[in-house]
């Protein structure tokens, strides 16, 4: 082949812009956006594990996160936020790329080996984005209430609101939703970046698997324990 | 028409070398302004496609498949022969030579033998360069099986997929000439004439088969790389739309026909399982190397094959042919086969069958080993029979399989028809009277990377030739006449379909025609041709018009050109008074039924020239000389 | 055995199309879905009709002109067979079987069950290859191959070229293809020269050509008659990477 520079544009900023253009590209900043929200819940759901460890304990965190350590909480926000971003647009993009790929529909199309997870990560993307932006609203910024809002009281907010029917159960399904984005999430993303060690049988995902059901079932406990009293 | 086969002078091994010298040369400058159709993207087609772009000229590439990818070329599944001697077990470029003209029984050219021997190393080499994943030694280098007939290791293999990666690796070097913009591909265009002007080939007619258009590309010389003919036969290993049409139309515009009745019979093939069979499917030779072939002693003996006790059982090719044994050539393992089942001991539906059994094999080596070796044939054959040959013997029958015979050409494979070359299966090429296994890729590619494109130039540089226009009367001319017979075929609107007047045909060829010929079964056939002709242009029924894809319109024509092939063929049959390779005439047998040559009489290529519709072809004689090898009979006891 | 088929009938390439009924009466469970289908043609045709137009020539499933969607399955209910390779008794009898053509974009239906693939060709064409030209090469033995590459880079190489990648995959993405033939070059030293731009080329063609992105479903691994593995596609995601981040166009030791 004769050596053109079209392959590869001088600037990094439009080398970036090169690679946002193809499918692999966009699937690539998916997948570390995707990590950086792994990461996120991960040590979030650390966090809020401490609610069974009592009022003192989580609001001593929670005022070590707005105090000492607000500078911290600011990066990490406007890092979550510029991911947030990022991923959905891709997500969005991708969507209607894949979507235009195939103008008529088959009359018939048995699934054979994709996973309920994958053929379910754009609603229940769509799901989690309703839930951030509520979930935001509501513990952060307190703007919807189902109880009254404590500014300070994390503890006394989240018993509050857990005891609200209707919220659990939100919360609950949205966690349902991210244990399956995770499930195939966190297993695709290791392939979208080329890194996942070649395997005889790809499918299999045991490290996805358990990443998704701890983070799912470790969010979930504590609405679910405070609804039904364990918590109180 | 003189047939002059423009062998050069010189000892043998110097001829290629200096004709090469002597060829002229076409400068760079001018190659660019020179256009070259080239019809076939199979391993021939391509490789010359993408060689001559290059060096520098314009090509046009044709096939009828949707991409050269798919050509025929891809089936081919053994292996492909080279003689590079790396196991050491006493190859040469001379042994690789005698096995060829020995196993072609004597009736091709020693230089062109000897050159395709010769060049055999360089297709390894360049096809290696492109990645063909050749199978290798733990060491990293090439590894060798022996194959079909041959005491050396010299065939190189990619698992059961040899064919596929070559023409891969052709397709591959095709399309980066595509982007290049040196070839211009035409897949689903289907050529229906060929165009000539002031005696020389200038430019085919071609049918788009996805839009019915028809037209005329032309350029400064047109090669056929179009495949074999084995299909006249309908049932064969061939790919269902392999056909004879494009050399037909040629041979008709004078380009002389060698050999027609040169076809090959391949002996291991799935036998036949019912009226619908599309196609038979060919189990690779290689199997031979561990299978052993065998039938019951008694007539009609219906016990399951586990059944048989060993001493009542025949291994024929063993009792007969003590050295080769199971791996004796294919005419004579093919022939071997239809005796016991003639006599009534074949097994299997029909009777036609013998058992290819690796019991042996697998107690000797473990099942492991064997399926390490033919682990995916075994599969193929689970798959269409239903059976396990793990457990059971796979069950074989000889199938029509290759055409040795097709258009003459010369030294530089050049046709009859001056600037008209043709390469490949498509011309009478240097596998004489029958074929050793592995050898066609090695043909095809040393025709479309190494010779072709050395030898065309000498005739673009030494020809001067005019501008010719789409309004020229012979193109126009050409144009009508391919427009017409489709309305004719379309026109007729009778009883039958195609593919009925080919079973027919094919039905009537393999008998006739087929692995035993005998003058009184030949005469009939020459008889009942032409009336099958004239019922199908009488009461064929080709639905669908010539403006859109039509399928059965594409098999009608081919068919059409299969019902004047096949008599040719059988004209062929009956004027060759021997038993050579493929070539088996009942008449011409030893006492213990083996082949017998005339090399007297018939040492000679029969290369027949069209004298039009209801005329009888005329025969023309180009003389074998051995000058190197010593007429044997090839004796393979 | 009697059968009920569903079978898509488009007369050409802008003209809207539909599932016609056909029955198919004693057929054969020896035959092939192929000769199934010529069957049913030789009665439409004896009746004058137009017979089904589907793409198919070696029979062996090597050529990868055949393949339709079978009951909603790429190539059908067998795994690692092509349409062709699949015979009837992979059916029960009474079955009602609906068939139609690869449906994408990029393969756009010229007729009935023919659809136009040359998307395909031109993914090669943008670097599918090895730029050596005839006559150029060394000695075939001159660079050894580690047996475990060549066999890994043929397990890649067998790919047919038929699309079911691109049908069975809900997002209508032609990665596997595209990955099986980075990776076969990729994994032998006579690949490295150019297999960074290489990886450039073939991915912004298989975009440009209107395919989808990879989600990684795993359907295209299921339905491939050559049963390649979506492991190609994270290879070919890495050849991509190192190319579009490090501007690298050749790997180590390649000229130009
Ligand atoms: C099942 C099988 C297994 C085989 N195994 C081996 C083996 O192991 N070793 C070996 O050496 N040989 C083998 N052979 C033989 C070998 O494969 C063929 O002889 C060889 O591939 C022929 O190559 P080709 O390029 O001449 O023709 P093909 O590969 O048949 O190509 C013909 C080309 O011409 C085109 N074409 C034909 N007619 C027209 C037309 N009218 N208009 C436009 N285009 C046209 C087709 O589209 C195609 O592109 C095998 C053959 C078969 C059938
Ligand atoms: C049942 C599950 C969850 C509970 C009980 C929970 C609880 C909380 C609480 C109490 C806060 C406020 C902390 C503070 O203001 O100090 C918070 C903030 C937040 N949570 Fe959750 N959370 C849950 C799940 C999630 C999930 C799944 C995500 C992401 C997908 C998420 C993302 C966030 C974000 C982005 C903030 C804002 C952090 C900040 O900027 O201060 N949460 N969560
Ligand atoms: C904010 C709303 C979200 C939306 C709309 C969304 C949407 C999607 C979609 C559509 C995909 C599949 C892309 C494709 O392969 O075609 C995807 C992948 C992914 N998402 Fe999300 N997602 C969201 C939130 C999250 C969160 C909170 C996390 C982590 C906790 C996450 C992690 C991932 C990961 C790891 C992938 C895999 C990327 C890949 O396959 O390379 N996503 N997301
Ligand atoms: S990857 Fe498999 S499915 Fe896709 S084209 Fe190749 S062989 Fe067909
Ligand atoms: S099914 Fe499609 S999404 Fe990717 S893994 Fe296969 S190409
Ligand atoms: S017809 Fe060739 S692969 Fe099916």
């Amino acid at each position: 082949m004769s050596t053109s520079a079209r392959e590869v544009p001088a600037t990094a900023a439009g080398r970036m812009l090169a690679i946002w253009q193809t499918t692999i590209g966009k699937k690539v900043v998916m997948a570390l956006t995707g990590l950086i929200g792994v990461g996120y819940v991960v040590v979030h759901m650390l966090g809020n594990l401490q609610v069974f460890q009592g009022a003192e304990k989580l609001n001593a965190y929670a005022a070590a996160l707005h105090g000492p350590l607000k500078g911290v909480v600011w990066v990490v926000r406007v890092v979550l936020l510029l991911a947030v971003v990022l991923h959905v647009a891709a997500a969005a993009q991708l969507t209607g790329r894949d979507r235009a790929a195939r103008p008529v529909p088959y009359a018939r199309r048995d699934p054979q080996v994709s996973t309920l997870a994958s053929r379910t990560m754009r609603w229940g993307g769509v799901l989690l984005l309703v839930f951030i932006v509520f979930h935001v609203l509501h513990f952060t910024t307190g703007t919807v209430q189902p109880v009254p809002f404590v500014a300070g009281d994390v503890y006394g907010n989240v018993i509050g609101a857990f005891r609200v029917w209707w919220v659990t159960l939100f919360y609950a399904l949205a966690m349902v939703a991210l244990g399956f984005h995770l499930f195939h999430g966190a297993w695709s993303a290791a392939r979208t970046l080329g890194a996942a060690p070649p395997s005889p049988r790809p499918l299999r995902r045991p490290v996805a698997a358990i990443l998704a059901l701890v983070v799912a079932v470790g969010f979930a406990i504590v609405p679910l324990a405070v609804f039904f009293g364990v918590v109180k | 028409m003189e047939l002059n086969a423009r062998i050069p002078a010189g000892p043998l091994d110097q001829k290629w070398d200096r004709h090469r010298f002597e060829l002229k040369l076409v400068n760079p400058a001018n190659k660019r302004k020179h256009t070259i159709i080239v019809v076939g993207s199979g391993l021939a087609g391509a490789s010359a496609a993408a060689t001559l772009s290059e060096l520098g000229y314009q090509v046009l590439c044709f096939c009828f498949q949707d991409s050269p990818r798919r050509a025929h070329s891809i089936a081919a599944q053994g292996g492909i022969n080279a003689a590079k001697n790396y196991q050491n077990d006493g190859d040469s470029v001379f042994r690789l030579f005698y096995d060829t003209v020995k196993g072609g029984d004597f009736r091709a050219r020693e230089a062109n033998v000897y050159r395709l021997a010769q060049i055999s190393v360089n297709i390894i080499d360049q096809c290696v360069a492109q990645g063909v994943p050749f199978a290798r030694e733990y060491g990293g280098l090439l590894t060798n099986r022996s194959f079909g007939g041959a005491q050396v290791s010299r065939t190189f293999y990619a698992r059961g997929q040899t064919g596929q990666q070559l023409l891969l690796g052709a397709y591959q070097a095709l399309e980066k000439e595509v982007a290049r913009g040196g070839v211009l591909m035409f897949p689903r265009t289907e050529m229906l004439d060929l165009v000539v002007i002031d005696g020389r080939a200038r430019g085919i007619v071609a049918r788009s088969l996805a839009t019915g258009e028809i037209r005329t590309y032309l350029g400064d010389a047109v090669v056929l790389g179009t495949g074999g003919y084995a299909n006249v036969f309908y049932l064969s290993t061939n790919a269902k739309g392999s056909n004879a049409t494009a050399i037909w139309r040629a041979h008709r515009r004078g380009a002389a026909f060698g050999n027609p009745c040169f076809t090959q019979i391949h002996p291991t093939c799935i036998p036949v399982s019912g009226e619908y069979q599309s196609k038979l499917t060919l189990m690779s030779e290689s199997l031979r190397n561990d299978g052993r072939v065998w039938v019951p002693k008694k007539r009609g003996d219906t016990r399951p094959p586990h059944e048989i006790p060993e001493d009542e059982r025949d291994y024929y090719l063993e009792r007969k042919y003590p050295t080769f044994g199971n791996l004796a050539p294919r005419d004579i393992a093919s022939r071997a086969a239809k005796e016991v089942c003639d006599d009534g001991r074949g097994v299997g539906a029909g009777g036609l069958g013998v058992y290819l059994d690796f019991a042996d094999a697998i107690r000797r080596v473990g099942e492991r080993q064997i399926r390490e070796r033919y682990g995916n044939l075994f599969e193929m054959y689970q798959r269409i029979t239903d059976e396990n040959c793990y457990q059971a013997p796979m069950r074989i029958y000889p199938a029509a399989h290759y055409a040795m015979g097709g258009l003459w050409v010369d030294y530089n494979l050049m046709s009859t028809v001056p600037g008209l070359y043709v390469i490949g299966e498509a011309n009478f090429s240097d596998h004489g009277a029958n074929r050793l296994g592995a050898s066609a890729l090695m043909q095809g590619l040393a025709d479309g990377y190494f010779i072709l494109p050395y030898t065309i130039g000498d005739y673009l540089a030494s020809g001067r030739l005019g501008p010719v226009g789409a309004d020229h009367p012979e193109v126009r001319g050409a144009t009508e006449q391919v427009r017409s017979r489709v309305d004719r075929l379309l026109a007729v609107d009778g009883k039958r379909t195609v593919d009925s007047f080919h079973r027919e045909l094919g039905g009537l060829m393999w008998d006739k025609c087929g692995m035993a010929r005998s003058a009184g079964g030949l005469r009939e056939a020459i008889q009942r041709i032409p009336a099958i002709r004239e019922e199908f242009w009488k009461n064929v029924n080709v639905p669908g018009s010539d403006t859109e894809l039509n399928q059965a319109l594409e098999k009608a024509g081919r068919v059409a050109d299969f019902l004047e092939l096949g008599e040719l063929m059988c004209r062929d049959a009956l004027h060759r008074e021997e038993s050579c390779g493929g070539h088996f005439r009942v008449e011409h047998q030893t006492q213990d039924g083996e082949a017998k040559r005339d090399d007297e009489r018939f040492a000679y290529v029969a290369a027949w020239e069209w004298r039009g519709e209801r005329q009888e072809p005329c025969l023309h004689k180009e003389p074998l000389a051995f000058e190197y090898l010593k007429l044997a009979t090839r004796s393979y006891k | 055995m009697n059968l009920t088929l569903r079978v898509w009938r488009q007369p050409s390439p802008d003209a809207p199309g539909r599932l016609v009924q056909y029955e198919a009466r004693d057929i054969s469970p020896d035959a092939s879905f192929l000769e199934m289908l010529d069957v049913v043609n030789e009665r439409l045709a004896a009746r004058g009709e137009a017979p089904i137009a589907f793409d198919h020539d070696c029979r062996e499933g090597i050529c990868g002109s055949c393949g339709v969607m079978i009951n909603g399955v790429a190539h059908g209910p067998v795994t690692g067979t092509a349409t062709c390779q699949l015979h009837m008794r992979s059916f029960r009898d009474g079955d009602v079987i609906t068939v139609e053509p690869w449906r994408a974009r990029a393969f756009p239906v010229l007729r009935d069950l023919v659809v136009d693939r040359s998307g395909l060709d031109r993914i090669i064409a943008a670097g599918g290859f090895v730029s050596v030209s005839t006559g150029s090469a060394p000695d075939g033995n001159t660079i050894p191959v580690p047996k475990t590459s060549a066999d890994a880079a043929m397990d890649a190489a067998q790919c047919i070229g038929c699309g079911a990648c691109v049908a069975a995959c809900p997002n209508g993405s032609a990665s596997l293809f595209t990955a099986a033939k980075i990776t076969h070059l990729g994994l032998l030293p006579q690949g490295q020269a150019e297999r960074y731009r290489r990886a450039l080329r073939m991915v912004a063609q298989m975009d440009g050509e209107g395919f989808g992105g990879c989600t990684l479903f795993g359907e295209c691994q299921e339905a491939c008659p050559k049963q390649i593995s979506i492991e190609t596609i994270s290879r070919m995601n890495r050849d991509y990477l190192v190319a579009a981040f490090t501007t690298r166009l050749e790997a180590a030791g390649a000229g130009d």
